[in-house]
Order: C-alpha cells, then structure tokens, then sequence
C-alpha cells in the first residue's frame, strides 16, 4: 500500500514547506495574482467571519485507504487520533454555543477512532444534527464495522461519502485499487438501511472529486449523471451529489508537483476566481477542530497548519463572541473554494 | 512573428478576435456559448462531438481545448479513442467513396 507523505519522509509533509511553495512555487518564481489582492478588489478583505453554525471535527488522521488527492495525508500509518478528553471540551463548546447546530466529523475514517461511537452519542444527547464524512469502505473494511448503516441510522445521522465517479476506472485511480468495488457494496448496505431512499429521511450525498488537474464540471449535470449510472448498473439510490474541487494541499499538491501541472492548476484556479462564490466559502459560518484541538477556519487551514487568528485558539477556551471578532487566515490555496461556482465541504456555494 | 505557426499561449487569446472586428466575434462567441448549453444535447455529448471534429479538422487548439473538457465532463480515454475513430473512419471514408467515381470514370473510358 502506498505509504502517507509524512511515512515517506516527503518534504511536503511539513506545512511550512507546503505554505513556502503556495507563495511563490517550486521555483521561488511563481508569480500568481495574490488572493488577497483578489478579495480586495471584490471588496471581501479583510474576510470576517459570519455567525457559527458548523463546528468541524477531524478527530483523527488515521485512514483505511490512501488516497492520491487527500488533503489530510491520512492513511493507515497515521497515528493522530483525538482523545476522549478533546471530545469533552467539543461537547463543552457545543453545550455553551446553542448556534452551533451542525457538527461535522471528518479524518481520515472518522469510524478508526475508538471513542467515536461514544462522542456521536454525546453529541446527540445535546440535539445536534451531525454529519459523518464515511469514506464507504471502512463499513467493510471489517466486521466490527458492517452495523455503521445501522449505528448512523439509530442516531439519525447524515451520511456525506466520497465517491469520486461512477466508473471503476477513474474512482480506483484516484482512491486505491478496489475501493470502487468496495464502495458499491457499503452504498448498497446504506441503501438497504434506508439511506438515500426516498421517504425514510436518512440521508446520504455523494462527493465528486476530479481525479487529475482540473476542475469539477457543472454539479447539477454530474447529479443527473450519477442518479441514472448507479441506479441502472447497481440500483443504487442517493440524495445530492457535492462537487467539490481538490485544493493543493498534502497530496494533491504532491502530485501537482510531480505531474507538473502545478502552475497551470494554480492559474486555472485564479482565472476561475469568482466574488459571488468567495462570499460564500464556507469558513465564514464553521469553525475548524482539529485531533489535538487548536482551531483553524477550515479543514485545509488546519492541514497547512494555519490557526485560527486569535489569541484563544483551543477548543478548551472555545469564546464564539471573541471569534467572531477574528479575521479569516488566507492564503493562495483558498483559489480553489473560490473558482467557478465555488466549493466547499456541502459542494458547490453558488 | 513565431517560428511556429502553432503556439498554445494562443489558444488563451482566442477572445482577442474582437479587437479586429467587434460585432461579428462578439457574435460568435455568443453563438458559440449558447451551441455548447445543454439542450436537446447535454453539454457532456457537445463536447465528445467537438472532441471528434477537431480530430477531423485537425486543429491543435482545439484538440488541446476539448481533451482536457471531454474528460473533465466524465469521458473516459477509451471512449475518447472511439470518437477519434469515428472520425478518422469519416475521413478515411469520404476517401475512399470517391473511389466509385474513380471506379466510373475508369470504367467510361475503358475498353
């Protein structure tokens, strides 16, 4: 199996070398409009956050598979797992701050963590609606793990899995060999247990990801795409389908890289800048946990280790009034929540 | 000018028509938009169809332009090869139908 950037011993797996080459590329010589400037212009600078309703939780980089474009670099090497006693300031938080209705929990497989049936429990007994980004093979990766469907759907919980196309091919490219055909299996489990059928209000989305350099095509003509592929070759039902563009961030900046297709992306990403979209990115109304508990405006700040502005910056002094005081960290990679019709964890902003 | 007379920075610059004649490219680009629409077609069938005629045309800007948009929309390489086929076996064919107009005039002047 392929091993994490971090397990190569890969230079990208330090954040401050990823943020070294955001700015000025590979070269040193990389010249992109700066994103800042952008957001001036759009009169979107400095980036101020909007009322929390979102609080994301990685609670863990471990990972059953490795996959190419992953942001987190999780894998199965990864050790950083989030403790019980991080958990109990997340419910803390959460007990304190009523407008924090929606609790997301990523990783890697967010399932790997030992406490994680026990913090979704937690987390419900304070009336949150939570959403579980399951990665489809950890529900077979193992036996301990067939009951997941069962388990989300006694919590009433909302079920966000990655997907990447509706073919073989390009899913297996980009998630590992066999991951397709694992993923059918757990979709068709989630289908019988009622998720993505019509009536049961269990919810299941599906995420898009471009397997190469390039950015997702129009989300509301891929839904159609992969309604009528999964249900004619697999009876396979779902919700929405998320389109979401792959930042240059761990992996996928690596293979950029490698690629060289670096620059190019990055241009393509900036000539796509849209305003409308850039009011909407998603850091404006979530807070970002991560395993250990520092805050970060979003997911991908967290893996360029880019903390929250702001003196309090642990889950444990979690003040929602003194955040909201905060400005939003920026840099260069945030051109891919911002080209097109933008994107974020729900999919597209516009 | 170049030493080529293919660069691919030109591609970028196909808006920059207008400069020389405003009303009509701004005319085409419009139409151009609206062709590539979903309709009766999705976007996603436009763009397999514009990947074989620029295999047919063969023209290297847009060649570049729709591999990248065909597989980007969701085609797979080996159905991108079959369009290419398909319009190498136009051209090929449209070759070789003339044959039968070889075939007749040979035959009205032969013995």
């Amino acid at each position: 199996m392929i091993k994490s950037l971090q397990a190569q011993h890969n230079i990208l797996a330090d954040a401050r070398v990823q943020q070294g080459i955001l700015m000025r590329g590979r070269s040193g010589e990389f010249n992109l409009v700066p994103f800042q400037q952008k957001l001036l212009e759009s009169r979107l600078f400095p980036l101020a956050p909007l009322a929390l309703e979102i609080m994301q939780v990685n609670v863990g980089k471990m990972c059953n598979q490795v996959c190419k474009h992953c942001h987190v670099d999780a894998g199965p090497d990864r050790k950083e797992i989030m403790t019980r006693t991080t958990m109990l300031q997340c419910l803390q938080a959460l007990e304190n701050n009523p407008g924090l209705q929606i609790v997301d929990l990523t990783g890697g497989a967010p399932e790997l963590n030992p406490d994680f049936r026990w913090f979704v429990d937690e987390i419900k007994k304070l009336k949150r609606h939570v959403i579980v980004r399951c990665n489809l093979t950890i529900i077979v990766a193992n036996k301990k793990y067939n009951d997941l469907p069962a388990f989300y759907k006694s919590h009433n919980i909302e079920v966000v899995s990655s997907l990447p196309f509706y073919t073989q091919d390009r899913t297996d490219r980009q998630r590992g060999s066999g991951v397709f055909r694992d993923s059918i299996k757990a979709l068709q489990m989630l289908n019988e247990t009622g998720y993505g059928i019509e009536g049961t209000g269990l919810i299941l989305n599906l995420v898009y990801n471009p397997a190469g350099a390039f950015l997702p095509p129009s989300q509301d003509a891929l839904t159609r795409e992969y309604k009528m592929a999964l249900k004619s070759t697999f009876n396979i039902f779902f919700n929405n389908l998320y389109a979401i563009t792959n930042l240059p961030i761990s992996r996928f900046l690596d293979y950029l890289l490698q690629s060289g297709n670096y620059e190019q992306y990055m241009e393509k990403l900036a000539n796509a800048f849209n305003p409308a979209a850039a009011a909407n990115v998603m850091c404006r109304n979530t807070i970002s946990v991560g395993w250990d508990g520092f805050l970060y405006d979003c997911d991908f700040n967290q893996m360029l280790e880019l903390k929250v502005d702001h003196s309090l910056n642990h889950i444990s002094q979690f003040n929602d009034e003194s955040l909201q005081k905060r400005n939003i960290v920026i840099g260069q990679h945030c051109f891919g929540c911002t080209a097109g019709a933008g994107s974020s964890c729900g999919g597209v902003v516009t | 000018m170049n030493n080529s007379y293919y660069n691919p920075a030109d591609l970028k610059k196909f808006g920059n028509i207008t400069d020389f004649q405003q009303a009509m490219g701004e005319k085409f680009f419009a139409w151009y938009g609206e062709v590539f629409k979903d309709g009766e077609l999705t976007a996603r069938e436009k763009s397999l169809i514009a990947l074989a005629v620029s295999h047919a045309v063969q023209c290297p800007y847009c060649i570049d332009a729709y591999s990248s948009d065909a597989f980007e929309k969701g085609w797979s390489e080996g159905q991108m090869m079959e369009a290419v086929h398909v319009a190498a076996s136009i051209r090929g064919g449209a070759s070789l139908v003339h044959g039968v107009q070889m075939m007749n005039k040979v035959k009205e002047i032969a013995m």
